[in-house]
């Protein structure tokens, strides 16, 4: 009796908590959907107006016709596909090399690794942009999306500490048994990686989706834009449109919300670990 | 094995040679050595890649550092000029005191607030899925939209914050107005886009065996006692790569304070950090020689903190691998 009176209490002081938290975080992405609805007198009035009067739907439809919306939404989609599948394959095999397997190099290669983290973007930025013009690929879609199949420190890194928790004897196991070193990685380490490889594919999906700086150096002609591209022009051109604005940023948040809510039930199986049960 | 075959060679039976032979053929036979080429070629995407995408450019960007290339001129080679210039450079070293303030407070409490988050968002109560949505939200609104939702809220004058504050009687301050307050908004800010580093702990708690607080309980523990000696022990690891990456990204610190600021750092620039002039230099000035000169120093800079993070960390991570 007291224990399950005990548990009760403690479950709903939990539902407190995060609701008062959940509130403080909520706050941005609730103003941005107000913001998105509201007539453009509306959005800077004080006190601020939580619930736009009339709510202006049309927001959405005059955004979509301000800039090619579909052809920016296509656009974003493709590159975003392409560098998430690209990272997702490329990754998580060299951080298991990386964990799992001896050879000379290894722990200095690994450190190189670590350290080209630490280098701003910014340093490489024209050295690289150089490099894919020699390749004749600036001013095409490549630059956003080949270097993702070759790695990408900060993924390699995660992984690899994930990698690092899983037993070596389960490997020892599969050997004996004869199996190949692909087949090892394949059918036994990675998918008890799963729920990591899935958080690298959602964080490369994320970082794609709104990538800023990259669209804006190599896609030079303006049927290639992607939506974060597109964001700006509400900026640019006649003053500052923020309804419409605030109206495709909500249409490029919406499919991330949707796509983190459901992905997120695979870190929770992120048990099926087990193989250290 | 080592173990037996010291033994033996002390007893100076006249096994020991046999056994040690075994050994050297099993040595030969065993896995290690196909894992050489298997463990290169399972590397070798990211081996091109580290040559073509980061070695190349690098080096390139050392070169450009001892010159006065712009985009506009080849440029000539200096020396050292850029970074003699750089160490007298009044605004190169308030940009250092800047970032340097913000990783000194914002990755201490990045990784408290993240791994508390984590802890209640891995409760076992029902609607979690929504939670755990919520808390990611900011890190899923677009920059240009957040920044312009901050500064809607900080305004001193009529935003929603200094209005909470003067309903209980508290005057607040200036915000981003204010050269004493504009950096601790900022912490403020990027602690609320910590979204991204609470997954990763959520991963790791994941991972931890029920087994252990199964035992646990059994021995009367305590949520203390839970908390220090089994789920915090078991999350350095990921702790250890949160820390490490919120080290880097607070040394990089640009995309926020410069669409706030619209690039000018304000108040008194107190909110230029590092890479913004390197970015003001570079791209603004046109002085790539001498942002590139900037960039191997923050380089540096970064890369010793991290080894000395690395040399510690045997201290204090451990991993349930091993």
């Amino acid at each position: 009796m007291d224990a399950a009176r005990k548990k009760k209490v403690s479950v709903f002081s939990a539902h407190i908590v995060l609701i008062i938290a959940s509130f403080f975080f909520m706050i941005p992405f609730i103003w941005m959907v107000s913001t998105s609805l509201k007539p453009l007198t509306q959005v800077f009035t004080f006190p601020p107006e939580w619930i736009p009067k009339p709510v202006k739907w049309s927001n959405y439809i005059d955004a979509m016709n301000y800039i090619p919306f579909f052809t920016y939404l296509k656009n974003t989609i493709i590159i975003t596909v392409l560098s998430t599948v690209g990272a997702v394959l490329s990754c998580p095999i060299v951080a298991y090399s990386f964990a799992k397997l001896k050879w000379p190099g290894r722990n200095i290669l690994f450190i190189i690794t670590i350290g080209v983290m630490m280098i701003p973007g910014q340093v490489t930025m024209i050295p690289l942009f150089l490099l894919f013009e020699k390749l004749g690929m600036v001013g095409t879609p490549y630059p956003l999306i080949l270097p993702a199949f070759f790695g990408i420190p900060f993924y390699i890194f995660l992984l690899r500490q994930f990698f690092m928790g899983l037993p070596d004897s389960l490997r020892e196991a599969a050997k004996i048994d004869g199996a190949s070193e692909f087949r090892i990685y394949w059918q036994i380490m990675l998918p008890l990686a799963k729920p990591a490889v899935l958080a690298v594919g959602l964080f490369q999906f994320m970082a794609s989706w709104t990538d800023f700086i990259g669209p804006l150096l190599y896609l030079t002609d303006s049927v290639q834009y992607t939506l974060s591209l597109g964001l700006q022009q509400f900026q640019s051109q006649k003053g500052s449109e923020w309804g419409l604005m605030m109206a495709v940023s909500t249409m490029m948040t919406i499919p991330v919300v949707i796509l983190f809510f459901f992905l997120q039930k695979t870190f929770i199986k992120g048990i099926t670990f087990s193989g250290i049960k | 094995m080592k173990g037996n075959i010291q033994l033996a060679e002390n007893k100076n039976s006249p096994k020991t040679e046999s056994i040690n032979q075994i050994n050297i053929t099993a040595k030969k036979r065993l896995p290690n050595g196909g894992q050489y080429k298997t463990g290169i070629l399972f590397a070798s995407p990211w081996i091109i890649g580290l040559l073509v995408f980061y070695a190349i450019p690098l080096f390139s960007s050392i070169y450009f550092s001892f010159t006065t290339y712009s985009i506009l001129q080849p440029g000539e080679f200096i020396g050292l000029q850029n970074y003699k210039d750089l160490l007298k450079d009044q605004l190169f070293w308030k940009s250092v005191y800047n970032t340097v303030y913000f990783a000194v407070f914002y990755v201490p409490l990045g990784i408290i607030f993240g791994v508390a988050l984590a802890m209640m968002l891995n409760m076992k109560v029902k609607g979690m899925a929504v939670y755990r949505t919520i808390f990611f939200l900011p890190t899923l609104v677009p920059h240009v939209a957040l920044a312009v939702l901050w500064m809607w809220l900080l305004n001193p004058g009529f935003g929603l914050v200094n209005g909470i504050l003067s309903t209980i009687g508290i005057e607040g301050p200036s915000w981003l107005g204010s050269e004493t307050w504009s950096k601790p908004s900022l912490i403020l800010m990027s602690l609320w886009g910590i979204g991204q580093a609470v997954v990763i702990y959520l991963a790791g708690l994941g991972d931890i065996p029920e087994d252990y607080y199964d035992a646990a309980n059994v021995d009367g523990a305590n949520w203390f006692q839970k908390t220090f000696h089994i789920t915090l022990p078991l999350l350095t690891p990921v702790i250890f790569f949160n820390l490490v990456m919120g080290i880097i990204g607070a040394f990089q610190q640009f995309t926020l304070p410069y669409t706030l600021t619209q690039g000018k750092g304000t108040p008194a620039n107190s909110l230029t950090f590092y890479v913004m002039y390197l970015y003001d230099n570079g791209f603004k000035f046109f002085k790539m020689g001498y942002a590139s000169a900037m960039a191997w120093v923050l380089f540096v800079i970064v890369m010793a903190l991290t080894a000395f993070v690395f040399l510690t960390s045997k201290r204090w991570v451990h991993y349930q691998g091993k």
